[in-house]
Parts: structure tokens; C-alpha cells; sequence
């Protein structure tokens, strides 16, 4: 384990009773670096990401952030990481600037009320900061639920399926938070199951099918890696996508670059 | 608890107060059906039920009271159960608070909330008639006893709550609670039930609670049934209390 390691796992296992998810996961994660978990449907994100974050222990195997240990460090691995959960966890009853403040408060910071109004002007809630967000829009909830996440700062991110249900405009707010996460310094780990996501955002990417690590390392690694039926599919992701915005003139940007199957970062020069 | 498990408790506390002030229906749903008994029982059947000297709205207001608190508590659960399914125990376990704050916040929400029903509905009673010379030790042994009742009564709906699958089933544990003053001292004497039905009258916890609060209320010595009542409620609170932590230890770690 070095210091530029924030997370780390090996051998982890986890069943359902019958039903093997997780069969024997390895992980390293380098510290100020995004990470996307990739998988299909039920593929056993979710479970990972629930034993890092300390809800859900693991069958065997360890896991550490920041040098923690997830099962016998739990309180210490919360005071690193932020969860945003694959369903956006947001009081429906109190309004956006109360679920900030409420976090706030159990992050046992100063400041609340203010920490609550810069949030929602930066993810664009501040004219909606007192309505009650039973009243949001899915995507807003979900920039509700990021925001409550960042409280406080967290050093470990977890996103879980982030932009799952999201049109492709609350998608673009969601990639941007990321972004910036990573320019503050933050070691984001997010799961996906959009191949064009994962390229978008991760530095690096790993691959989880049938409870293992299929595959592990940068998109250009993992291109080489990449069978043509598969990147056909990928292909066809972002089509509508894209003549949506078209239509409705957004500019999202960057799509040209992964279709020319340049690297990421080519992507992320241009913001 | 340490200081820092108070706050948390306190902020989360604060926030399911909201849900309740913002939803003043589930008090006023609370007190509804004792309400109603109160009235159909005393209008309507009381000329019928001979319950020796006093009146008859004094000699029933007891079992109302442990009646507002059973149909009270199934909020608790129903509450507890929509924050579990929605996601929002999970973002609180994940960040560094005292684990046993968010159930607790419940907890003392529920006394909050059955506090207001329990005096609206006395309200109603003194409307009806209910006159008590009651001091205020006597006020205070019967405020103690039904804290404790509805902590009691509460840590059960934590345990429902906790292992629902549905809505539904989040709060149906409550109806069998509302009917038990039914086969009590609570609306007629017990020597006027058949032999295995009294027996069973005479020894489950409603009796033993309402003969106490009853004796408060009439200044008449409560005898052994106050520490009956007392046994009864730290009993049950202790087991549900129990059961809740070790079923919440499984389900979110
Ligand atoms: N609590 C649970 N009990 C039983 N099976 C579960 C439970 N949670 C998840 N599973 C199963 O484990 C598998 C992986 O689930 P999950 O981690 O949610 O996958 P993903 O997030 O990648 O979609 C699925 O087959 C799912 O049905
Ligand atoms: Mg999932």
C-alpha cells in the first residue's frame, strides 16, 4: 500500500445466498484519479460500492481507502468518502436547502446555512432552494443528491451509477461535478454502465463481468483490449444523444473525439 | 451517549419533527379513532356498561390514552420504513455520525408526536366530562407512565419498521396493540368476562397500565398494579429495544 493509493482492494467476495456477485475483486485506485466501474446490469456494482462505503460487509477479501479498513476502520472510512447512491437519497419533505443544511450539520460543520447556499448556486438550485424537493425534476434531485455528497469535501467520492435515468443535459451537469471533483484533487470512483461515460470521465477503467475484473486500465489499454463488436455498440450510444442536443442546441461537445477514437483526454483539453 | 451522538440525534430529530409539522394529518388520524370510541363508548354504549360509582367518561379514558399511543407508533414504523427504501439511512450510515442516532431521532419524534395526540384527546375528554383531582405528582406518575408506555410501544414499531417489506406491513403490527385494551379493565370490569378470557384480561400489560392511571386520575391507591405496569413497559422496551438493534446491526451494518 502506498500513499498514492485511496483505494485498494483484493480478493473480495460477497454472495447473496446462492447468487456469487462479487467472486474474488482486485482493485487499485491512484489517489486524485476518476475510476469508473464498469458493468452491465447486475453485474455487482452496486455491492461494491456499498462495501467500500461501509454498509455492507464483504464475505472475505479487504478493502482500504486511505489506508482504512472498510469492515474493522468503518468510522475512520466514513471520514473520508461521500456516497451518492445509485437512487438519489434527498429528503423529499425538507426542501433543497434543508437536506444541504441537514448534511452539513451532521458533518458536524460550521456554517451551514452558507455552506447550503453556495452549493445550490453552483449545481443551479437556487431558485428552487426552498421548494420542497418532492417538487424536483429528476434531474435536479439527482444534482440535489450531488451536492449533498459534497459536503464537507470528501477526499473519496463514490457515485454509483450517476447518471443512470438522466436526460442528456442533466447527464452533461453530472459529467461537469465530476470533472471538477477531479480538478479539486478528489479520487472519484463511479460505476457505469455506458462504455461512453466511462471514456468520457475515467482515467481509468475497470471492467466487472461474472464477479471479476475482466479488465483494468486506461481507455487506450483497454481499446487494444476491445473486440469491434463491442466498440460497435458504444457507437451507437450517443446517436440519439447527440441529435437531441443538435436539435435543442446545447453544446455538448467532445462526442467527435471518441468517435475519431482518440484518447479521453483529448476530451478533456477542450473543456 | 456522547456529546456527539446528542447532536446528531438532535439534527436528525429536528428533521423528522419537520416531516411531522408538515404533515399535521398523521396527529390529527391519530387521535381520530380514540376519539371516536371515546364518544361511541360513552354515548352509546355507556348507559349500558355499569362500572360501579364515577362516571363513565373517567373510567374509560385510560385504555383511550394506551389506544391513541398503539395507533400513534404505527407512523413510526411507516416512517422509518420509507427512509430505509428511499435511500436516505443509507447516505446517513455512510457518513460519520453516531450509528445509533438515526434511530433514536425516530424514537423521540414518536414521543413528540403521541405527546400531541395524547393531549388533544384528553382535551376532548375534559370536553366530554373527564374531571380528575389529580395533583401534579399524580399528573407526573401518569405523564411517566405513558412515556414509557410509548417508548415501549415505539421500540416495536422501530422492530416493524425495520423488517417490513411493505408499507402496508409497516404499520399492520399496530392493529393487534389497538384492539388489546379491548380485552382488558379498559372499557368494562374484568369479573364480568368468562373465565379464560379474564384470565387472560387480568394478566396482559393493558390492565395493569390502566388500573395505574385510572387509580392516578381517581386518587385511589394504585397498589401492586403500578409496578406491574412498570414491569410490563420496561420489559417490552427492552426487548424491543433489543431486537431492533440486533436487526438493525444486520440490515445496514
Ligand atoms: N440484498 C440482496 N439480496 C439478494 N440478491 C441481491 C441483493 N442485492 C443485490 N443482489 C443481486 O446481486 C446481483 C448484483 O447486484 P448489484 O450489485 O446491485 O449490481 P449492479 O449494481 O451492477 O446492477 C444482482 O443479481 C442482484 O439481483
Ligand atoms: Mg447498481
Amino acid at each position: 500500500m502506498t500513499a498514492e493509493t485511496a483505494i485498494r482492494v483484493r480478493g473480495l467476495r460477497k454472495a447473496y445466498g446462492d447468487v456469487h456477485v462479487l467472486r474474488g475483486v482486485d482493485l487499485d485506485v491512484p489517489r486524485g484519479s476518476v475510476f469508473a466501474l464498469l458493468g452491465s446490469n447486475g453485474a455487482g456494482k452496486t455491492t461494491a460500492v456499498r462495501i467500500l462505503s461501509t454498509l455492507l460487509t464483504a464475505d472475505t477479501g479487504t478493502a482500504t481507502v486511505h489506508g482504512f479498513d472498510v469492515a474493522a476502520q468503518a468510522a475512520e472510512v466514513r471520514e473520508v468518502i461521500s456516497l451518492t447512491g445509485q437512487f438519489a437519497a434527498v429528503d423529499e419533505i425538507l426542501s433543497g436547502r434543508e437536506n444541504l443544511v441537514l448534511v452539513a450539520r451532521l458533518r458536524h460543520l460550521k456554517n451551514a446555512g452558507r455552506i447550503a447556499d453556495e452549493l445550490l448556486a453552483r449545481f443551479a438550485l437556487a431558485d428552487a432552494g426552498r421548494r420542497r424537493a418532492s417538487t424536483y425534476s429528476g434531474g435536479m434531485r439527482r444534482r440535489l443528491d450531488v451536492a449533498m455528497s459534497l459536503i464537507g469535501n470528501p477526499p473519496v467520492v463514490f457515485l454509483d451509477e450517476p447518471t443512470t435515468g438522466l436526460d442528456p443535459e442533466g447527464r452533461m451537469e453530472v459529467w461537469r461535478t465530476v470533472k471538477d471533483l477531479a480538478r479539486g484533487g478528489a479520487t472519484v470512483l463511479l460505476t457505469t454502465q455506458y462504455l461512453e461515460e466511462a471514456e468520457h470521465l475515467a482515467d481509468r477503467i475497470a471492467i466487472l463481468h461474472e464477479g471479476r475484473i475482466i479488465a483494468n486500465g486506461t481507455l487506450a489499454e483497454l481499446k487494444q483490449l476491445m473486440p469491434a463488436a463491442t466498440v460497435e455498440y458504444v457507437e451507437k450510444q450517443p446517436g440519439l444523444e447527440e441529435i437531441f442536443l443538435a436539435i435543442i442546441g446545447t453544446a455538448g461537445g467532445g462526442r467527435e473525439a471518441a468517435r475519431d477514437g482518440a484518447a479521453a483526454s483529448d476530451w478533456k483539453e477542450r473543456r | 451517549m456522547t456529546i456527539r451522538a446528542l447532536g446528531d440525534t438532535a439534527v436528525l430529530t429536528g428533521r423528522s419533527l419537520r416531516h411531522i409539522v408538515r404533515s399535521p394529518d398523521t396527529i390529527i388520524t391519530t387521535a381520530v379513532m380514540p376519539i371516536a370510541f371515546l364518544l361511541l363508548f360513552v354515548y352509546v354504549f355507556g348507559g349500558a356498561i355499569d362500572t360501579g360509582s364515577g362516571s363513565y367518561v373517567n373510567y374509560l379514558l385510560p385504555g383511550i390514552l394506551l389506544i391513541t399511543v398503539a395507533s400513534g407508533i404505527a407512523y413510526t414504523a411507516y416512517r422509518l420504513f420509507l427512509d430505509l427504501k428511499g435511500g436516505i439511512v443509507d447516505r446517513f450510515q455512510s457518513m460519520p455520525i453516531a450509528r445509533s442516532s438515526v434511530l433514536w431521532a425516530h424514537v423521540l419524534t414518536s414521543l413528540v408526536a403521541n405527546a400531541v395526540s395524547l393531549i388533544v384527546v384528553v382535551g376532548v375528554a375534559l370536553l366530554m366530562g373527564f374531571r380528575t383531582g389529580a395533583g401534579v405528582s399524580s399528573w407526573l406518575a401518569v405523564t411517566g407512565i405513558l412515556t414509557a408506555f410509548t417508548l415501549a410501544l415505539t421500540w416495536i414499531a422501530v422492530v416493524a419498521g425495520l423488517s417490513a417489506k411493505s408499507v402496508d406491513g409497516a404499520s399492520a403490527f399496530s392493529y393487534p396493540l389497538i384492539f388489546l385494551p379491548f380485552i382488558s379493565s379498559a372499557f368494562v370490569p374484568t369479573e364480568t368476562m368468562p373465565g379464560p378470557v379474564r384470565w387472560f384480561a387480568e394478566n396482559q400489560p393493558v390492565t395493569s397500565i390502566v388500573n395505574t392511571i385510572r387509580g392516578l386520575f381517581a386518587q385511589q391507591p394504585v397498589g401492586d398494579d403500578i409496578w406491574a405496569a412498570v414491569g410490563w413497559c420496561v420489559g417490552i422496551l427492552v426487548v424491543a429495544y433489543g431486537c431492533s438493534a440486533v436487526i438493525y446491526r444486520r440490515r445496514v451494518g
